[in-house]
């Protein structure tokens, strides 16, 4: 068999929950022909010392990513709404658990 | 200039700017062909390093002199195998797929680090290897954790986190055989003489003979010098040598007024003449992983017509 006509699988991306509670967290990709091999080869690859408890896999391809050139005005909405965040509001003096 | 060349200088600022700022360059980002060349010879070569490295300690699974000693050398060759997955992801991300890289290590197109040519002859070996030739391999990876390419600094975090205990059980050994009979400290003390050279050249050449290092500091893919690096690797080996009683083959090596070490010429005819192929293992570690590749092709073929048969049956 030419190995260049080898095939290894496809690529999935793992995401790891550290502990119950916890965000799912990227840790990695691994190669498999099906999710369960892919779950399979994520615990192996990545969960050897109790990294976690909860394991993703998710085909590579079927992730959407914002594209380089959307990136800057794609996010930049949210940079001129500091009304969304806590800190921009004056409050009376002395009032408490707010 | 063109519109074009316009837009490609645009892109160059933007690259060299995110370098200088310590921004990592992610997959999807522009970056320019001799950076993105230079990152797929140098995390390939990292990637079968880490593999080929499991054949000389696979060497001794089935003769660990006890089940304790067994369990930890399958766990680190484990660990090792998982060092090459992580390396090799970081490398596909470049645009090369997983069974290019394997095709170019079977064709002698890629190397690896030349240290895995030479033969384990004993278990005191498997305990020089994970004090010295791990201990090196950290001194690298520390550094690197800091690379500017994204997957290839995460694959580095997550690496040395589990190379600690590697080099902990190789100085163990060493340890042990050191408090034994005599025969088992001439034992520790052949394998330091041994293994203490082929690891300090794992370092690659002086600064002075290494042309493309420049650039890769330039480009943060390194972040310091092969003689830097080896340097660091001796100051923090040598106490540890003679802590256990063991002697560094180097009748030149002496101790500088800042506490640092000065060590003899390394011999850089054998060094070429390992990474050139000409070492003593150099086939055979290339013939193992070429039949044992081989010897999986049918469950690859299998699992391939599985997951065919899965795709059109339209449930994945
Ligand atoms: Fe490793
Ligand atoms: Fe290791």
């Amino acid at each position: 068999m030419e190995s260049t006509n080898d095939q290894q699988g496809e690529l999935y991306e793992v995401f790891i929950q550290s502990k119950p509670g916890q965000s799912f967290k990227h840790a990695g990709s691994v190669h498999a022909f099906d999710k369960n091999m892919a779950l399979q080869n994520a615990r192996d690859t990545y969960t050897r010392r109790n990294e976690g408890t909860g394991i993703w896999v998710v085909p590579s391809k079927e992730i959407t990513a914002l594209s380089l050139e959307e990136q800057a005005y794609f996010v930049e909405p949210s940079t001129d709404k500091i009304y969304r965040h806590p800190t921009f509001y004056n409050l009376p003096e002395g009032v408490k658990n707010m | 200039m063109t519109v074009q060349a316009v837009i490609e200088q645009e892109k160059l600022a933007q690259f060299e700017a995110k370098i200088e700022n310590e921004i990592k360059i992610e997959p999807n980002d522009w970056m320019p062909e001799d950076y993105r060349k230079h990152l797929i010879r140098q995390i390939s070569q990292h990637a079968h390093s880490e593999v080929i490295g499991m054949q000389p300690e696979g060497n001794w699974i089935t003769r660990a002199p006890s089940l304790r000693s067994k369990k930890i050398l399958l766990a680190k060759i484990q660990d090792e195998g998982g060092h090459g997955l992580y390396l090799y992801a970081a490398a596909e991300t470049l645009g090369v797929s997983r069974e290019q890289f394997i095709s170019w290590l079977h064709e002698g197109k890629a190397k690896y680090a030349s240290v895995f040519n030479y033969p384990t002859l004993n278990w005191a070996d498997i305990g020089a290897i994970g004090w010295l030739v791990d201990g090196a391999a950290i001194t690298n990876q520390v550094s690197l954790q800091r690379t500017s390419y994204g997957p290839y600094s995460r694959a580095m975090v997550r690496i040395c986190k589990e190379e600690s205990f590697h080099q902990r059980q190789g100085y163990e050994i060493m340890w042990r055989m050191m408090e034994g009979t005599k025969d088992q400290q001439r034992m520790a003390q052949d394998a330091l003489n041994r293994w203490w050279w082929p690891s300090l050249m794992m370092f690659g050449p002086h600064d002075t003979d290494s042309p493309r290092s420049e650039k890769a500091i330039q480009w943060k893919i390194k972040r310091e010098s092969n003689d830097r690096l080896r340097e660091k690797f001796i100051n923090k080996t040598i106490p540890q040598a003679e802590l256990i009683g063991l002697k560094v083959p180097d009748p030149e090596l002496r101790l500088n007024e800042d506490g640092t070490y000065q060590h003899g010429d390394i011999n850089w005819d054998e060094f070429y003449a390992v990474i050139n192929g000409n070492g003593p293992c150099n086939k055979q570690r290339l013939q193992h992983h070429i039949k044992a590749h081989q010897d999986g092709a049918w469950v690859r073929e299998t699992a391939a017509i599985h997951q065919q048969k899965m795709n059109n049956h339209g449930k994945h």
